[in-house]
C-alpha cells in the first residue's frame, strides 16, 4: 500500500453486466437513501432498450408515445434530475455515490458535483479526443457521448451518467426533441450533436481507467452484486415503471388537446 | 405520495443565470432577512402566530441554480424537522428540501407549479413553499437567526 493511499475513504466498486436499467435504477436510489457507504456502479451495458426520463419528466413532451406504445418499450421515470435517454446494451453506465464528508472539497450542489465529475473523467479521457465537461454533458469537440444526472440528500449525493458507446438511429426516434436543449447545440440534429464512444476508446480500456481514476481519491474494494446488503429497504423509492395505461391515457389526452386546439 | 407539482418553463420564467449574484437581486436579499430564523440546510421559517412559512434562502437558490420543478407534499399532511419534505430540481439534480420544524402542512404554494422560478426570483416571498402548524414550537429556538445563518454561508462558502 502506497503512503498517498492512507487515510482515503473507502469505496465499495460493483461491476454489473447487462442488468436491467430499472434495476440499476432502484438499487441505485436504495444505495443513496439507505446506505452509508460510497459505490461506485458500473454497468457495461443493459439488456433491452428502455427509455429513461427524469424526475420531473412527461412522456407526452418528451416520447414519441404511438410507436412507444406500439413497440412497447418500457418507459422508466428515475430519480435523479436531467433529460430522457433511450438505453440499451450499448449504453455503459457509471454511477458514483458518495457521503459529502468523504468528498470535502465537493459542496453538494449540482455544479460543484458536475465539476467534480469533469475533473475525475478528464484522468480518464487524458489525451483522448479533445474531452470536456460542456455545460453538463461530457463532450468530445462539441459532440455529445455522455449525459449525466444528480440526487442530492442532506449528507450524501449521487452522479450517474449514461455513456453512448454506440447508438442505434431507429431507436433515437422513439425520443421527441425536447424543449429544453444545451446551448452549445445551436440548431443542429441528433446525428450531427452526438458521437459514439467506440470511435474514441476500447470498452474494456474506459471501464478500467474509470475505476482507476476513481481510486485516485479512494480506496476501492470490490464486491459482486449479491453481497450488496439489502437488509434496509424502508426508503422512499420514486424510481417506477410507467404503466402501459398510463402511457395510452397520456397519448388520449394529448391528442385529445391537440384537437381542440386545431378546432379553436 | 406526495403532490406532484409540475413545472413548465414558460417564457415568462425568471431565467436566472448561474452567474446572477445576490448583488443583481432585490437589495433586501442581499443579506438574509431579519425576522426569520434558518436551518443549517438552508432552509429558512418565518413564524407568525399559528403558522409557520417555510421555503429555502437565497443562498441554497443561487447554488441550485435555475429550478424547473418543485415536488412538495400533500396538504393536511405532516412534516417532521430535519426530514425530507420534497425536492427541487435544477440543472439535472434533484434536491430535497428538508423541514426545519415539525407540523402539519396547511397550505402548499401551488404557485411553484407553473412558475418554479419563484424560488429564484424571491425565495423569501413568492418563493415560499409550504405553510405549517408547528406541533413542537421550541424547534424554532435550535434554529439559527439572520446574522449567525449570514457568517453560516460564508464559513461553509470559504471551506470550499
Amino acid at each position: 500500500m502506497s503512503v498517498k493511499r492512507v487515510g482515503l475513504p473507502l469505496m465499495n466498486v460493483v461491476k454489473l453486466r447487462g442488468t436491467p436499467i430499472l434495476q440499476q435504477l432502484l438499487l441505485e436510489e436504495r444505495l443513496l437513501r439507505s446506505s452509508s457507504a460510497n459505490w461506485c456502479i458500473v454497468n457495461d451495458g443493459t439488456n433491452l432498450p428502455n427509455i429513461v426520463m427524469g424526475l420531473s419528466g412527461k412522456p407526452c413532451e418528451l416520447v414519441e408515445l404511438e410507436p412507444v406504445i406500439r413497440d412497447q418499450v418500457p418507459v422508466i421515470k428515475r430519480f435523479t434530475g436531467g433529460g430522457t435517454v433511450i438505453v440499451d446494451e450499448n449504453t455503459l453506465f457509471v454511477s458514483l455515490i458518495c457521503n459529502r464528508n468523504d468528498v470535502p472539497d465537493v459542496q453538494p450542489y449540482p455544479r460543484s458535483v458536475m465539476a467534480w465529475s469533469g475533473s475525475l473523467y478528464s484522468q480518464v479521457f487524458n489525451g483522448i479526443g479533445d474531452f470536456q465537461l460542456r455545460e453538463n454533458d461530457y463532450v468530445f469537440g462539441d459532440r455529445k457521448f455522455g449525459g449525466n444526472a444528480q440526487s442530492i440528500t442532506r449528507n450524501r449525493w449521487i452522479h450517474h451518467t449514461s455513456f453512448l458507446w454506440d447508438y442505434s438511429e431507429s431507436n433515437m426516434a422513439y425520443l421527441k426533441l425536447p424543449s429544453r436543449v444545451p446551448q452549445y447545440r445551436l440548431e443542429r440534429d441528433h446525428t450531427d450533436f452526438v458521437c459514439r464512444m467506440k470511435d474514441y476508446i476500447e470498452r474494456a480500456g474506459f471501464i478500467e481507467k474509470t475505476i482507476k481514476a476513481v481510486g485516485t481519491q479512494f480506496m476501492l474494494k470490490e464486491l459482486s452484486f449479491d453481497e450488496i446488503d439489502d437488509s434496509c429497504r424502508e426508503h422512499l423509492e420514486t424510481t417506477r415503471l410507467l404503466t402501459l395505461d398510463e402511457l395510452k391515457e397520456t397519448l388520449a389526452k394529448t391528442t385529445q388537446n391537440e384537437s381542440i386546439a386545431q378546432a379553436v | 405520495m406526495a403532490l406532484r407539482m409540475w413545472a413548465s418553463s414558460t417564457a415568462n420564467a425568471l431565467k436566472l443565470s448561474s452567474s446572477v449574484s445576490k448583488s443583481q437581486l432585490s437589495p433586501s436579499l442581499d443579506a438574509s432577512p431579519q425576522g426569520l430564523k434558518y436551518a443549517n440546510s438552508h432552509e429558512w421559517v418565518k413564524h407568525e402566530g399559528s403558522v409557520a412559512t417555510i421555503g429555502i434562502t437565497d443562498h441554497a437558490q443561487d447554488h441550485l441554480g435555475e429550478v424547473v420543478f418543485v415536488e412538495l407534499p400533500e396538504e393536511n399532511g405532516s412534516v417532521s424537522k430535519e426530514k425530507s419534505f420534497g425536492a427541487v430540481e435544477s440543472v439535472k439534480a434533484t434536491s430535497e428540501i428538508l423541514s426545519p420544524i415539525s407540523g402539519e402542512v396547511i397550505e402548499v404554494n401551488k404557485k411553484l407549479t407553473e412558475a418554479p422560478g419563484l424560488i429564484n426570483s424571491s425565495p423569501y416571498e413568492d418563493g415560499w413553499m409550504i405553510k405549517v402548524k408547528p406541533s413542537n414550537p421550541s424547534e424554532l429556538e435550535s434554529l439559527m437567526g439572520s446574522k449567525e445563518y449570514t457568517k453560516f454561508c460564508e464559513e461553509e462558502d470559504a471551506a470550499h
